[in-house]
């Protein structure tokens, strides 16, 4: 937590993206987390990636519940709409929003508290919907905002800062969004930007539901040893697939780690992705193989990060029920309510 | 990269841009956050250890720290489209106005007479020559008569203070302010004044037994005009050094209405501006070379334009027209500069007609140099095949083991704050002399380095950066400066604007420092820094690794902070160092302290017991 705001000087350097603005300007308003936060850094991924992507601040609807993470949306995109949710039901108001407007991109930031134990119901529905949106988990095993109880998600026989040892199973949030029909499924860690930003790029480009789960240590209550969610432990056992190196139309993304084989997936929009390949056997368009991978290098203590599983033709909630192009909020009263005709029109078609 | 060794002092005094340049290397955001807290004395003390003339450097100096300055290069970017309002200059990206800082401290001080060092009841025996009485001698004198030397200065003028007194302006820099400023030196004690005793033989001090003789008699010689007619008009003539010390003490107050200067540099400036003041109606200042060329400071420039005196570049003299003995005007033919293939610049005719300017008057100010007639060549000195004494860089000792030279005597013309910066390095020079020690052997300066944190958001220093734009110096009435060659120019900050100013100070001396056995690679540091300064990378060499940086290194002369690789990823945190504001947010938002702020300050080695071999004392 810092009292000063961020000065507004910037580097000489600091350049404007096509919407004309600079990366500061998607900047929010100055953390209130603990200093070394996790969710400080994927604020900041949050932020080069909306740069990177020229998007229009006022075009993003970021929506969040309760939780240290809920808190984020506050420290990014200081010029989008926000809604900050009741506890865990921040996937029905993104679901509600995105039927009103179709055109805002979606940004829903919930943490492993809000969306795992609370807010578990809402995350599978809005899944299953697929709502076209960017869903962010705020990972960290804990519950910081109450001093550090294990959450859903803490894997069993972790411990505590108190030297308690967990002895329930982790809900397994990116197993249950593959079950559940999420279209883009990836796992990064808030230390490593570089495979981090790709990812949300990645995911705001993509239609459908979007899920990103991020380790994020907890500094005050979940970084020390014997958690499986500190920096230490998340570093030694992170295991990429894959890296995403490429998104068509836009700047490559130059990264430093060793060259392998790439892998272009085309979208059903026409629009491509370029997979750097880490792990050979790996496939990251096969749901069943994917989860059958996860299933066996879980076992084994890794952590699985990269973007995990995407589906070339994803299709969103808009598409299944078919609504009109146009969004509803820019519908006039005559469209929305065509009138007694119409309505008898309908009827009769049910008879 | 190898890991930065942050225990060489240079290390982080080069971090502090202003105090690095300056070669008296005051310690500027040390006074300037006392000035900011309102402690004016303790500001003006800083001040007057380093520098010795706060007052008459606050009016006059050459600021080579203000080029230096972190905040020019930080507000890069950052200003241009910002509407200045009535107090603030620009929009353009500025440095703090350190130098008028500097006279803040000095025009808002108390009377600090009881706080100046006062010579021991008991001599230490050794009697020392200061030949001249400016302020190279005077610093000299004033480091050296503490410590119970006993010192003798000769002055030809009346007064002391040398260039001070005799070539800058009274409306550039009061009287009373010179007065003062000596007096602290000469009230030190053990100093006896003979002024209005010029030196003619070097022999003959050496033979009054002194144990060490200075030599500060500036660079007293004006380069004079080589083209015809200039004997004819002898009368009109005046070399402008010559002039402005007539004029300083009083030997002429007036001058023609149509005045031509000649020369580009700062002593042009004030000849014209003096003239203005003179009686000179029509004062133009003409150069050789073109405007950006010129060798005086910009401000210097600006204020001489703001005054309605035009500079003509590109003309070159050619000869002086006469008529009945009396001076009607000169003759310039018009050039241009052209660059040959190794940069250098040549001067070529335009072809244009020659062209003459009606003058009353002109004023020669297009060099000045050393010049030692009264140094007899036989007396045990070397000179150089330029006739210049030979004097060792580090110690300014001659050839001649007593005899020393400082200022613009040593080297050249140069200003107040060089010959402040000899001053000290000679007066370690014959501290360590006396004490038998090796004049090579310069000790290291004493740093002091403490950690800022008073809580887990709290510095002892202000950390909130101002977002103010450099403030304007105002100015008295024109109608009133320019009638009156007495009354000062400049009115200096108010205590207000002074506190502003003083706020946009970066606090460069309050370093940051990294701990890398504490760091967990959070990131926390590289989210917040607020001018993407630092980097945790792979290690590399330097200049690849200046290529992995978060925002693009812009200047290869600032230095990299590289840590040693860090225990988890083997990476390295690489900060530079060119444009971080020490707003200290990286120590804030650290959750295991890696980052500290902590002031770092360098202090010079000053002659004394610090310059001399530590002697141990049984207990």
């Amino acid at each position: 937590m810092t009292y000063l705001a961020k000065p507004k000087l910037h580097h000489p350097s600091l350049s404007k993206n096509q919407a004309g603005y600079t990366r500061r300007d998607y900047e929010g308003k100055i953390s209130t987390l603990c200093a070394g936060c996790g969710h400080d850094s994927i604020s900041a991924s949050i932020i080069q990636a909306c740069w990177e992507l020229d998007i229009q601040p006022h075009r993003v609807a970021k929506l969040s519940g309760i939780g240290c993470s809920s808190k984020t949306p506050d420290y990014f995109l200081g010029n989008s709409h926000g809604f900050n949710s009741v506890h865990g039901r921040m996937p029905s108001v993104l679901t509600g929003a995105n039927l009103a407007n179709r055109d805002l991109l979606y940004l829903g930031v919930s943490g492993d508290g809000d969306s795992a134990s609370i807010g578990l119901g809402q995350f599978a529905h809005c899944m299953r919907r697929g709502v076209n949106m960017v869903y962010i988990v705020e990972n960290n095993g804990v519950y910081g905002l109450t001093k550090g109880q294990f959450s859903a998600t803490a894997d069993k026989g972790s411990k505590s800062k108190r030297g308690v040892v967990n002895s329930d199973e982790p809900l397994d949030m990116i197993g249950m969004a593959l079950l559940l029909g999420a279209t883009y499924v990836a796992r990064s860690f808030s230390g490593d930007k570089k495979q981090l930003v790709p990812l949300i790029k990645g995911a705001i480009e993509h239609k459908g539901a979007a899920f990103i789960d991020v380790v994020s240590p907890c500094i005050a209550f979940n970084n020390h040893a014997g958690s499986t969610k500190s920096y230490e432990y998340v570093r030694q056992h992170n295991e990429a697939v894959n890296r995403l190196d490429f998104i068509e139309d836009h700047e490559e993304i130059t990264a430093d780690y060793a060259p392998g084989e790439t892998v272009t997936v085309h979208q059903h929009d026409g629009s491509a992705l370029r997979l750097k390949k880490i792990a050979s056997d790996y496939d990251a368009t096969d749901r069943v193989k994917v989860m059958n991978y996860l299933q066996e290098h879980g076992a084994r203590g890794e952590v699985i990060t990269g973007l995990l599983y995407i589906d070339p033709d994803s299709e969103d909630l808009h598409e299944h029920i078919n609504t009109v192009d146009t969004p509803l909020n820019q519908l006039g009263a005559k469209d929305l309510c065509p009138g007694t005709p119409a309505l008898e029109k309908i009827n009769a078609s049910l008879r | 990269m190898k890991p930065t060794d942050i225990s060489n002092p240079d290390y982080f005094h080069k971090v502090v841009d202003c105090q690095w340049a300056c070669p008296a290397h005051t310690p500027v955001p040390e006074y300037i956050r006392l000035i900011a807290a309102g402690r004016y004395d303790d500001a003006y003390m800083v001040n007057w250890k380093s520098n010795v003339f706060p007052g008459i450097l606050g009016r006059t100096c050459d600021r080579p720290c203000e080029p230096a300055c972190r905040r020019g290069r930080v507000e890069e970017g950052n200003v241009e489209m910002r509407k200045p309002t009535a107090h603030e200059d620009g929009p353009k990206a500025e440095p703090v106005a350190i130098c008028r800082l500097k006279r803040v401290a000095a025009d808002n001080k108390d009377d600090v007479a009881a706080r100046m060092p006062k010579a021991p009841k008991q001599k230490n025996g050794k009697r020392i020559a200061c030949i001249g009485g400016g302020p190279a001698s005077l610093t000299v004198a004033r480091d050296l008569a503490p410590l119970g030397y006993d010192i003798t200065i000769y002055e030809s003028d009346p007064k002391a203070g040398g260039f001070m007194r005799s070539q800058v302006p009274r409306f550039r820099l009061p009287e009373a302010v010179i007065d003062e400023e000596v007096g602290y030196i000469t009230g030190i004690g053990n100093i006896t004044m003979r002024t209005g005793q010029r030196v003619d033989s070097l022999k003959k001090i050496i033979a009054e037994g002194y144990d060490a003789v200075f030599v500060g008699t500036g660079a007293p010689r004006g380069r004079d005009l080589d083209v015809p007619g200039r004997a004819e008009a002898v009368k009109n003539v005046h070399l402008g050094i010559d002039w402005l010390a007539s004029v300083s003490f009083g030997h002429i107050d007036k001058i023609g209405k149509k005045v031509i200067v000649l020369g580009g540099g700062n002593t042009a400036m004030d000849c014209c501006r003096s003239a203005k003041r003179l009686g000179g109606e029509d004062v133009k200042v003409i150069v050789r070379s073109g405007y950006e060329e010129m060798k005086a400071s910009p401000w210097e420039k600006e204020d001489a334009i703001e005054e309605g005196i035009p500079i003509l570049n590109f003309m070159v003299p050619k000869s002086c027209t006469v008529k009945d003995g009396k001076l009607t005007g000169m003759t310039f033919e018009k050039v241009k500069a052209e660059y040959d293939a190794k940069g250098r610049r040549n001067l070529v005719p335009t072809g244009e007609p020659e062209q003459f300017v009606e003058c009353d008057d002109v004023l020669v100010a297009i060099g000045q140099e050393n010049a030692f007639p009264w140094i007899e060549r036989d007396a045990g000195l070397e000179f150089d095949k330029w006739n210049m004494p030979v004097v060792d860089k580090i110690t300014f000792q001659s050839t001649h083991p007593k005899v020393f030279f400082g200022g613009d005597a040593a080297f050249g013309p140069k200003n107040i704050i060089w010959a402040v910066a000899h001053g000290h390095e000679v007066a370690v020079s014959i501290d360590k002399m006396m004490n038998n020690e090796d004049l090579q052997d310069r000790p290291l300066p004493a740093v002091a380095v403490v950690s800022q944190k008073m809580g887990i958001h709290e510095w002892s220093y202000d950390n909130d950066v101002s977002a103010s734009l450099r403030h304007k110096v105002p100015w008295q009435d024109q109608k009133l400066t320019l009638k009156n060659i007495k009354v000062e120019v400049e009115l200096g900050f108010d205590a207000k604007a002074g506190l502003a100013e003083a706020q946009r100070c970066l606090n460069c001396d309050v370093q940051t420092v990294f701990a890398p056995r504490l760091c967990i690679e959070c990131d926390a540091c590289v989210d917040i820094c607020p001018m993407d300064c630092i980097t945790f990378t792979p290690n590399g060499e330097e200049a690849d690794v200046r290529k992995r940086l978060t925002a693009p290194s812009l200047h290869a002369d600032q230095d990299i902070y590289a840590s040693e690789p860090l225990r988890m990823t083997g990476r390295i945190m690489a900060k530079d160092e060119d444009v971080c504001l020490h707003c200290g947010l990286c120590a804030e938002r650290c959750p295991t302290g890696a980052w500290d702020m902590q002031k770092y300050l360098v202090q010079m080695t000053h002659a004394g017991p610090g310059c001399r071999k530590p002697q141990r004392k049984a207990a």
